[in-house]
């Protein structure tokens, strides 16, 4: 007894101390059915992301038939000039142009929402602020040193950090230092579509695979029934 | 005259091939103890779930690329363009991890009712052969998505035979087929993982069951029916493993189909535990991830890794930590198989046994802090003094008579029926009775008449040492 009730004491120790580590992230609480948010998110990711970042595991005509829309809506409205619907979202940077403006080049976003998740994107993309060390001028308090420059500015506004003192301890606030084209509610509704958008790329099947689980469920069940009331009957006669 | 065509035909088999024979034997007059309980369904669900991985690793490698600039891109490509294909992945990772769960619980069933005991010791062994057969092929079979983890992992765990001292760096050179994990380590992991260890696995199920077949199952009360035979030399124990443990097993795949597709429908990467979230990064031999840590099944093993402060001496443990397991059947010294019958030493020992297990698995999951490596090593001692102190506290143990037939089984509905009388008295006893407030009534002349059931803090206390002493009694 006294062995385990050591070992709960310093697990409860352990812990503590690992969890305090950890980034406080902001909810993105996207909705994949909401097919319009879906589309919204798409042209966002055509207009401000797909310039750098491909998406290479998806296809215009997908969006198309999970959004529910026609070829033509997709081609007009979403996809770049010239695109067909059968293309892959690439981008249309070169991996050698690339190398040279950013020392790296930027990663294909097909999977990103299933490595990162969500919340992180979502807070990610929220959280740059002015920091003049660095060579796009701008750092992020998710991913420090990140080297993406804020694509998002004309936007949101440039935003600042402040280190705030409490007796919890010391905080980064970031305070936005003047309003971008968009207020504060359009920033966060823009970002959470594309977010939505990104989800929905990192596993197109997702919605269906919920979709088709509750018939296989619903006949597991009933199986299980059959199959027990079976056992049942053969069974009878053990004792 | 059709029929009859058909009756030749069968026969004409039949006399020239025993399949009627060998059906007989290892089915119809196979006798299995009637007592079986629920940990004797891991067996047949670890068979389930071995087709399930061949069904469906055949169908994957119709569309896998294994190359190193290909491999990512093909199995997003089973994803998102093969008909079903996400469908057939997700029942082949997702049976990765539930083989290990079915394994580890068909050895704790081993473990608890001495299943590895004379004359068992064979299948003990074949059954830890399958174990360590079933590592290679999940730890191959990680590195074929040839995501961050897949590869990072793969060279954390092939540099430690570089540990080995004199062959050990050219050992790990000849593992890999290359300076780091590359093209080549994928080539003929891709090969090992689809046909070698399959085929290795194939035949260990076989000599397990065979070696199975020819002592008979052991039981929860770790009694030998065949003692105890009827005039046909039937055990009196006994019934025919077809049909009434075919259609018994049968339920058991339907419950356990149901938590499989359970995840596989709505909780496929399970938290990052079935499928790690760096593993959606393509390998990248330039950009070592921040934490690498294996995945959840190989944990427990990586904590002893890590828990020993020298790399060479962690190889060993870690490699010790399954070798003690096959020493089981010498290491046990008390002949009554059971944990029915036994005392509480060893109740409590195997206890902590899980303890440390579940611990270290947990461990091996979180980044090496000094603090958790502390706990690492306390628990590392734990899992093998349960192992390695076992002759000696096993040989003075106080164990309790051993029936000489199987003891009455009670079925679900009988459970449930006594539950179901219990319930209205327990149901009293933490709850009590007490007047409604009185102003929410507005008839004064019903104000003492109403009650209400409150939570009653004597009655719950009660409940709970009366529990806490049950379990208590249960580990004496």
């Amino acid at each position: 007894m006294k062995l385990i009730t050591t070992f709960l004491l310093l697990s409860t120790l352990a812990f503590g101390s690992v969890a305090s580590e950890s980034t406080h992230l902001q909810s993105a609480k996207i909705d994949l059915t909401d097919k319009v948010s879906l589309l919204r998110g798409a042209k966002h990711f055509v207009t401000y992301c797909l310039g750098c970042h491909s998406a290479k595991y998806m296809r215009y005509l997908r969006i198309a038939i999970d959004a529910g829309v026609d070829e033509k809506t997709v081609l007009n409205e979403i996809a770049p000039v010239g695109a067909s619907i059968y293309d892959q979202l690439h981008s249309a940077m070169n991996k050698h142009d690339a190398e040279k403006w950013f020392g790296t080049q930027p990663p294909d976003l097909s999977l990103i929402a299933r490595s990162r998740g969500a919340d992180w994107l979502y807070s990610y993309l929220k959280s740059y602020y002015i920091d003049p060390s660095r060579p796009f001028g701008v750092n992020n308090t998710v991913f420090e040193d990140t080297a993406m420059p804020n694509p998002l500015w004309q936007l949101q506004g440039e935003q600042h950090a402040e280190q705030r003192k409490t007796i919890w301890g010391d905080y980064t606030q970031l305070v936005l230092n003047e309003p971008g084209k968009l207020s504060e509610k359009e920033f966060d509704l823009f970002v959470k579509d594309l977010v939505n958008f990104l989800v929905y790329v990192g596993e197109p099947v997702q919605l269906e695979r919920q979709q088709l689980g509750k018939y296989v469920l619903l006949f597991l069940a009933l199986f299980t029934i059959i199959a027990y009331l079976l056992k049942k009957e053969y069974w009878r006669d053990i004792h | 005259m059709k029929i009859n065509r058909l009756a030749l035909c069968g026969n004409w088999i039949l006399e020239r091939f025993p399949l009627a024979k060998v059906w007989e034997e290892h089915m119809t007059h196979y006798y299995a103890p009637k007592n079986f309980n629920f940990w004797y369904f891991f067996g047949s669900l670890a068979l389930l779930v071995l087709v399930n991985q061949f069904v469906t690793g055949i169908l994957l490698t119709m569309n896998y690329k294994p190359d190193a600039k290909l491999a990512f891109d093909s199995v997003e490509y089973i994803m998102r363009d093969v008909h079903w294909g996400w469908l057939v992945r997700y029942m082949h990772s997702t049976g990765a991890s539930a083989f290990f769960i079915v394994i580890y619980l068909h050895m704790f069933r081993g473990l608890m009712y001495g299943s590895f005991k004379q004359p068992r010791e064979l299948i003990w062994i074949f059954g830890m052969l399958l174990f360590v057969a079933l590592m290679a092929e999940a730890f191959m079979g990680y590195l074929l998505p040839w995501g961050q983890m897949s590869y990072w992992g793969a060279q954390v765990i092939i540099s430690l035979f570089s540990a080995i001292p004199v062959i050990g760096d050219d050992l790990s050179l000849w593992v890999r087929g290359d300076y780091v994990v590359s093209d080549a380590t994928l080539n003929r992991f891709f090969a090992f993982h689809v046909i070698s260890v399959p085929l290795v696995l194939v035949m260990l199920v076989f000599l397990h069951i065979v070696a199975l077949h020819e002592v008979g199952s052991n039981n929860p009360d770790g009694i030998e029916i065949k003692k105890y035979k009827d005039a046909n030399g039937i055990p009196l124990d006994g019934i025919p493993f077809h049909p009434y443990y075919t259609v018994k097993d049968v339920v058991g795949v339907a419950v356990f189909l149901v938590f499989f597709a359970t995840v596989i429908f709505y909780m496929p990467e399970m938290g990052g535990y079935f499928l790690e979230h760096a593993n959606f990064i393509p390998a990248d031999p330039m950009k070592t991830p921040e934490h690498i840590a294996p995945v959840w099944y190989f944990t427990p093993f990586y904590a002893i890794l890590r828990a020993i402060p020298d790399k060479f001496a962690g190889v060993i443990g870690m490699g010790g930590a399954i070798v003690v397991l096959f020493l089981l059947p010498w290491l046990d010294r008390n002949p009554v198989k059971s944990i029915r019958y036994r005392s509480g030493i060893y109740k409590k020992a195997l206890l902590l046994l899980v303890i440390s297990f579940i611990g270290l698995g947990y461990l091996g999951t979180q980044p090496a802090t000094p603090e958790l490596t502390l706990i690492a090593r306390f628990l590392t001692a734990i899992y093998f003094g349960f192992f390695l102190l076992m002759p000696i506290y096993t040989r003075w143990e106080k164990t309790k008579p051993v029936p000489t037939r199987v003891t009455e089984v009670h079925s679900l509905e009988e459970q449930l029926h006594s539950l179901e009388e219990q319930l209205p008295a327990l149901l009293e006893e933490i709850t009590e009775l007490k007047p409604k407030a009185t102003s929410e009534i507005s008839d004064p002349a019903f104000r003492s008449s109403f009650f209400r059931r409150r939570p009653n803090p004597e009655g719950i206390f009660n409940v709970m040492t009366r529990l806490g002493k049950k379990i208590k009694a249960s580990l004496d």
